[in-house]
């Protein structure tokens, strides 16, 4: 393993016109030792993990050993390290390569091509619902349903893209704003009768505001420091919310959050409700197609507005403190009220989205708010590449429909036996994709980039141009 | 008085687990600037090596005698540990050298991910039960308060942890400060292109700043599992967040600053709880994180980072 990517050029570089059938010789050889090396290593890795297993048995804890296991994962991890090492890593023409000339392709003529897609996208999100009913009569509310989390985090990738992407502030603590948004709503409608509607604005308001009391202190962090700061911060909201049991029910959450309404009109099977008003059979599918044109209502929105913001002062100020922050400051720019701007505002984004959450789910706790939702939605926003929006989109589709998708791997249960639940194998497939995509492609899966201020004519900026994210 | 010492013991123990775990956190940003997210991980990755070991030595081997088995375990944990800090960083952070610098902070959360539900997955998401294996002490002072006797001791356990964690300092301060690999690691930390050009293995260095600290967080693994005789796959989220709070208390970038941090942690964290609530002891170490950061950056033995244009 030790050698991969630096003896590589060695055994390629030789003329391989003249002597091809050396050349692959000496390049399958190299991969066998290769292989064998990387197989050894997951041998000594998974000794003590595959190999060995505790549990807990009446008289203590007790250890079983799993050879079959062990040494078929040592299998595995030889053939797959020989398959890359024969197509991608040494072969003349990487598979990764190919795909990889043809996404970048597809960003040099996304100019042309994004203008359509981004509409037909929108055109295809408006009938999305419709299209589910028509299509798959039996699956609709569960595609809906799909869609509306997709939609989610969508939104909330865009709201932290305005912090990360744009302002180049590195958050990982954005689900505290989410928190707060979801938990002003649930508390509002608890202790006050809030409906949606009313609650959303203020939750909106109380997450931009949790937004700057956050960011005040914060400022003067740069880079990782400001990412670890911002962790800690998601934490300790998330410990209180846990912990101060009389307000906010602690590890129990707040249930029977109301579902939103319609102009006044429920949802339900009632005389007043949605259904006999229009006249319409009832079904409770028409609640799943109303938080769907919600959500992507609120996603719309954010998206607008950043789109908006990037072209004024304020947006050109952000995507400059994101460049270099000493040059803005010695340009006179607010360097203070610009990263407090950028964190109030992608934090109300997120504190809408909260909202959301908390009238789609009916229920909150504080589990739903960890760490690992920070993450995600961090993922998913460098994944998208940094500061674009078609990206997030993409990455959001990618990543929480591959995540969802791997819930419904139930055919594998009768190729690995009843024992085997792919539920499991959920977040360590997401772990090793966040890995290996961002090995594949560091800048992301839109990696270039539109200018927000052009003289005479627009040119995109390749990915090499940009320095993104340095986290000043 | 009594209560107080008792904590203070407690607090010096505990802060010396997390002294150790901050050495590869400070370590690992000295020499390349980045945060090692999954060092937490690695560290929940000794705990469990330490774990199957000692159960292979005394349930299937059927060893016994005690101080025997915790040397093979500890050296056991130490080797395979490394393997896995070197493998994470092999895979996840070197081909992103040079890259910007949000990539590898990613596939550090991705490989944090990674290594605990890989653990999940094969070893079961209940906690792991350790009868306490090193039992007794001394008692050091018996006081009376109107609630009882209580009790001031220093138990065994206790004094092989700090001991421990003192030798392993000497020994590390000196591998730094005399040997060509120390040697190394300095020039590496303080100049990298340098280095290579004065013909230093910039990426061999690297792979053993990562050995070091794995090695180091595989003995503090040790010491968590037969000091509290639980744990979990989840255990490295809140060490790591701790560790690193203590490498930045202390002064990214310098050991004893980070052995400093970490016992300052510990002593916060036992203190807190022993007098006020332990629910949000938690809290109480994060907030220290914030507080630190924004008023004392460069921390308390660090150097203070001048910018440069």
């Amino acid at each position: 393993m030790a050698s991969t990517r630096t003896d590589a050029p060695a055994s390629d570089g030789k003329p391989a016109a003249e002597m091809p059938a050396q050349a692959a010789q000496g390049r399958l050889a190299a991969s066998l030792k290769d292989a064998a090396v990387a197989a050894f290593l997951a041998g000594v890795l998974g000794f003590f993990f595959i190999g060995l297993r505790t549990d807990i048995e009446p008289g203590g804890l007790e250890i079983t050993m799993r050879w079959t296991a062990w040494v078929v994962s040592i299998l595995i991890v030889f053939g797959g390290r020989l398959a890359l090492n024969l197509f991608v890593f040494r072969a003349q023409r990487p598979a990764t390569g190919i795909v990889g000339a043809g996404l970048s392709g597809m960003g040099e003529a996304l100019p042309g091509l994004g203008k359509w897609l981004m509409r037909g996208l929108f055109v295809f999100a408006l009938v999305l619902p419709f299209f589910f009913m028509a299509a798959f009569p039996g699956k609709d509310r569960q595609f809906i349903d799909l869609a509306i989390l997709i939609l989610t985090y969508v939104m909330l990738g865009w709201g932290l893209n305005i912090v990360v992407g744009l302002a180049g502030l590195l958050d990982l603590g954005y689900v505290a704003f989410y928190a707060v948004g979801a938990y002003s709503f649930a508390l509002l409608s608890q202790y006050f009768g809030f409906g949606f509607w009313m609650a959303l604005p203020l939750a909106g308001i109380l997450a931009a505001f949790w937004g700057i009391i956050l960011g005040f202190p914060v400022l003067r962090l740069r880079g990782d420091y400001l990412a670890i700061v911002t962790l800690a911060f998601g934490e300790i909201i998330r410990v209180v919310l846990l912990n101060w049991y009389e307000f906010t029910g602690g590890p129990d959450g707040i249930s029977g959050i109301p579902r939103p309404t319609f102009f006044g009109l429920e949802f339900s099977r009632g005389d007043d409700g949605f259904a006999a008003f229009f006249g319409l059979d009832y079904s409770p599918i028409h609640r799943f197609v109303y938080l769907y044109y919600i959500i992507l209502a609120l996603a719309l929105i954010t998206n607008v507005v950043t789109i908006r913001l990037r072209k004024l002062p304020i947006g050109r100020a952000w995507e400059a403190l994101r460049e270099d922050e000493i040059a803005c400051r010695s340009l006179g720019i607010n360097t203070r009220n610009t990263k407090l701007t950028a964190f109030s505002i992608g934090a109300m984004f997120g504190g809408f989205a909260g909202s959301f959450f908390a009238t789609r789910q009916g229920f909150i706790s504080p589990e739903s708010f960890t760490f690992l939702e920070s993450a995600i939605i961090l993922a998913i926003v460098v994944l998208g590449g940094l500061g674009s929006q078609i990206g997030v989109v993409i990455a959001a589709i990618v990543t929480i429909g591959g995540i969802e998708m791997l819930r419904n791997l139930g055919f594998l249960t009768q190729i690995f036996g009843p024992g085997f639940d792919p539920v499991q194998y959920r977040m360590l497939i997401f772990g090793l994709a966040m890995v290996f995509i961002m090995v594949w492609k560091p800048r992301g899966l839109v990696s270039t980039r539109e200018p927000s201020a052009v003289l005479k004519e627009k040119k995109r900026i390749g990915a090499d141009m940009v320095a993104q994210g340095e986290g000043h | 008085m009594e209560y107080f010492l008792q904590q203070l013991i407690n607090g010096l123990t505990l802060g010396s687990i997390y002294g150790l775990i901050a050495i590869g956190y400070t370590m690992v940003y000295g020499i390349i600037g980045m945060i090692n997210f999954a060092h937490g991980d690695i560290f929940m990755i000794g705990a469990f090596v330490s774990l199957a070991m000692f159960l292979v030595l005394t349930a299937v081997l059927g060893f016994a005698f005690l101080p025997v088995v915790l040397l093979i375990v500890v050296i056991v944990a130490m080797l395979f540990t490394s393997a896995w800090g070197w493998t994470v960083e092999r895979i996840a952070y070197r081909p992103l050298r040079g890259s910007f610098r949000l990539a590898p902070l990613i596939t550090a959360i991705g490989m944090s991910i990674v290594l605990q539900n890989f653990v999940q997955i094969t070893q079961g998401a209940r906690v792991k039960p350790l009868p306490p294996q090193i039992q007794g002490g001394i008692t050091l002072m018996q006081g009376s308060t109107e609630a009882g006797t209580i009790v001031v001791q220093l138990s065994y356990m206790q004094i092989i942890i700090i001991l421990t964690t003192v030798v392993l300092m000497a020994i590390f301060t000196l591998l730094i400060a005399r040997t060509p690999l120390g040697r190394a690691q300095r020039a590496c930390e303080q100049d990298r292109k340098m280095a290579a050009l004065l013909g230093v293995n910039v990426d061999r260095t690297i792979s053993l700043t990562f050995v070091m600290g794995a090695a180091l967080a595989a003995v503090a693994g040790l010491m968590f599992l037969l000091l509290y005789g639980v744990i979990d796959f989840y255990i490295g989220f809140l060490a790591g967040i701790k560790a690193f709070t203590a490498a930045v208390l202390g002064g990214i970038g310098s050991l004893p600053g980070a052995m400093l941090g970490g016992l300052l942690i510990g002593l916060i964290e036992v203190f807190w709880s022993g007098y006020f609530t332990v629910e949000y002891k938690d809290v109480a170490a994060f907030s220290i994180l914030a507080i630190v950061l924004i008023f004392l950056p460069s921390g308390l033995l660090g150097k203070p980072e001048v910018e440069k244009v």
